[in-house]
């Protein structure tokens, strides 16, 4: 689960990373009458998950009250703009009315799991206020890292020699180590996968602010902290998240995609090699779709409306390796399943392999649908039922 | 020989009286799996419904049977507590099959559980045909043999020892490593074992996208087996970035964790990788009549 930034910075507050001074605003008028009775200069920041706001319009600056309430309205005024990652845009419900900071240089701060040497890395760059992804292109060596050892734990040397191995401004050096010590406690507190400080502020009067915050949250791990369930209510859903949840699988276990062959199978590994598949057989897929263990008839019939319902899908391709699931049971569900439902109908091509087999295919067989004994078989037939 | 288990290892269940756990017991002991007890705190003193002595701690079962291997089937937010437990109690090689493990519960984990293999979690487990099965996997698709097999996944894994067992080959030791972005054991550590394991003749190599495990997987076989007939298989090669896919580590994040990445460092290592499951034995042929 990703935060928005007003949430972040909640978290940096309770963490004792600074933050500029700031309201979350749902209209223009309650960001006027903030500005009214906080005289000074504020930045209006729309509280979306997508990145590019700045260049979208959605950051604006206002030195009075009229100016906010202008600033917000306009904002408010139309839903940030679609791009790649986004092909839908994002509304905007809300904004963060904030402290303008007088910076004199931005630096880099994230925490993140390292998966090969199984430890939190701390990642510093001078080169702040930018797309890390760019600056690990052009400035590769400006990036120091540091591995934290878990059993030991965070201190404060580590924040030292990061700011001297990144060549930050002495200006950072003081206050950089109680920086990272906040970033290790978020991080473990919180359970957050990422914690990323970008820009990393030093003011001129020389105050180090978070001037922005990008938190991701364990799914996992979300139990420990009951009040991020409240949180997530005002994030915008991911559609396909929400559908898979309604149908009663996790959420990871259905993802639609542009093409016309629906999909299915037991086993994140098996469904992903379904969709290579039906790729490799010169189709294209309308979904991934992990049905995981046990797939009884409600089970089956409710995967099967998922895809009918909410894909183009013109075949539904079930691709079942009967492991500890037994394949005559896996049978009768799909059979019984197409009986029950009232949803479109669309060819079934079923791959069903493993533990009674056999059985299986002939109870297909009987009930009219199309049986197949290998992946490559089923994705061929699928997709020629697909162009059909 | 086999890699991490055979038919001595003696293996006790943590939570076995839970509907899994009890479950897949029944399975492990028919297929031969040398299981001497359970734990289930509060039950200790019972029987289980397979005969099996059932323990209030690890540390009473290991005292009692002097189990080395232990099998977790307890729910999320327990796991890290039933490894701690495990390490506490002296077991050396410990199967986490939970999946929706707190990511940090495992960081913790793998920092201050040295001494103890850990496989998963949120894996199926491992087989030694012929010899023992610990975990979830469906023994019958298995068969003794020269081929080791390494998968984050599990029904994917089930599918490519399907088609070796159909083609004739059997297989020494198979170890489905997991899912997670955190997991205790990773294919250079398996590499390692099968390496030096008299009865491995080959290896297969199931991969998917996300991670860097596969990079490091085949600067490995380059650095240390370029001898060692190997084929690699990544799963979800057409996967979009930024969306995880079943497995939580089965993400693409910036040019991070592509399946190209992965197909470059394989052939760079020499080891072919198949286009798709069904060439995985082929390819395997052709490597061990090279060889031969």
């Amino acid at each position: 689960m990703n935060l928005m930034e007003y949430q972040g910075k909640e978290l940096f507050r309770r963490v004792g990373i600074p933050v500029p001074r700031s309201q979350h605003c749902k209209t223009a008028d309650d960001v006027a009458a903030f500005v009214e009775k906080n005289p000074g200069n504020w930045v209006v920041k729309a509280q979306v998950l997508m990145g590019g706001r700045g260049k979208a319009g959605k950051i604006k600056f206002a030195k009075n009250a009229d100016e906010a309430r202008a600033v917000t309205t306009d904002i408010l005024a139309t839903p940030m703009p679609p791009n790649r990652q986004n092909p839908n845009g994002e509304p905007i419900n809300a904004v963060l009315v904030e402290e303008t900071l007088d910076i004199a240089l931005e630096a880099y701060c994230a925490i993140a799991i390292d998966r090969t040497t199984k430890k939190p890395v701390v990642m510093v760059s001078k080169f702040g206020g930018m797309d890390i992804e760019e600056v690990s292109e052009k400035h590769p060596e400006s990036i120091a890292k540091h591995f934290i050892d878990v059993a030991v734990g965070y201190s404060p040397f580590i924040g030292r020699e990061l700011a001297f191995a990144s060549e930050l401004d002495p200006g950072f050096r003081k206050q950089f180590p109680a920086i990272v010590a906040g970033i290790y406690d978020l991080f473990f507190k919180y359970g957050a996968k990422l914690v990323e400080i970008n820009p990393l502020a030093l003011t001129k009067d020389g105050r180090v602010i978070a001037s922005d915050a990008k938190i991701e949250l364990d799914d996992d791990a979300l139990y420990k902290n009951p009040e991020f369930k409240d949180w997530q209510a005002v994030l915008p859903l991911d559609e396909d998240e929400a559908l898979a949840a309604a149908a009663g699988l996790g959420i990871r276990n259905f993802r639609r995609f542009p093409g016309d062959v629906g999909t299915m199978a037991n086993g994140a590994g098996l469904a992903m090699g379904t969709m290579d598949a039906v790729k490799n057989a010169g189709g294209e897929i309308a979904n991934f779709l992990d049905v995981g263990g046990g797939a009884n008839a409600e089970r089956v019939r409710k995967c099967y409306e998922l895809v009918v319902n909410h894909t183009p899908a013109k075949v539904f391709f079930v691709n079942i390796f009967g492991g500890i699931t037994r394949g005559d049971e896996v049978a009768k569900g799909i059979v019984q399943a197409m009986k029950e439902t009232t949803s479109r109908k669309i060819p079934l091509v079923i791959r069903l392999t493993g533990t009674n087999e056999k059985e299986g295919r002939e109870i297909l067989a009987a009930a009219g649908m199309t049986p197949v004994e290998t992946m490559d078989e089923g994705a061929k037939r699928a997709v020629e039922l697909a162009s059909a | 020989m086999s890699i991490f288990l055979d038919k001595n290892s003696k293996v006790i269940v943590q939570g076995i009286t839970g509907g899994e756990g009890s479950y897949h017991t029944s399975r492990m002991l028919a297929y031969g799996t040398n299981i001497v007890g359970g734990v289930t705190p509060g039950k200790g003193g019972q029987k289980t419904e397979h005969g099996l002595p059932v323990f209030d701690t690890v540390k009473n079962a290991v005292n009692a049977t002097g189990a080395t291997h232990t099998v977790i089937f307890v729910p999320p937010p327990f796991a890290a507590d039933a490894l701690y437990e495990a390490h506490e109690a002296g077991i050396t090689f410990a199967v986490c099959i939970t999946e929706g493990v707190p990511v940090h519960d495992m960081l913790k984990v793998v920092a201050t559980t040295h001494g103890m293999r850990i496989i998963g979690p949120n894996c199926p487990g491992l087989i030694s045909p012929g010899r023992s099965s610990v975990g979830i996997m469906p023994g019958h698709v298995f068969k003794e043999g020269n081929v080791g097999l390494i998968s984050r996944s599990g029904t994917l894994t089930y599918e490519v020892v399907d088609l070796l067992t159909r083609a004739g080959f059997g297989q020494s030791t198979c170890v489905g490593i997991g899912g997670d972005p955190i997991i205790g054991t990773t294919f250079v550590d398996c590499l390692r074992e099968f390496k030096n394991d008299p009865q491995t003749d080959a290896v297969v190599v199931c991969g998917e996208i996300g991670g860097s495990d596969e990079e490091d997987a085949a600067a490995f076989i380059k650095a240390h087996m370029p001898e060692m007939p190997i084929v690699a298989f990544i799963g979800g090669r057409n996967a979009p970035p930024g969306k995880s896919l079943g497995h939580a580590g089965a993400i693409i994040s910036g040019t991070f964790g592509t399946p190209q990445s992965k197909i470059n460092a394989f052939k760079a290592a020499g080891v072919p990788v198949a286009d798709r499951p069904s060439e995985i034995p082929a390819l395997l042929g052709e490597r061990l009549a090279v060889r031969v």
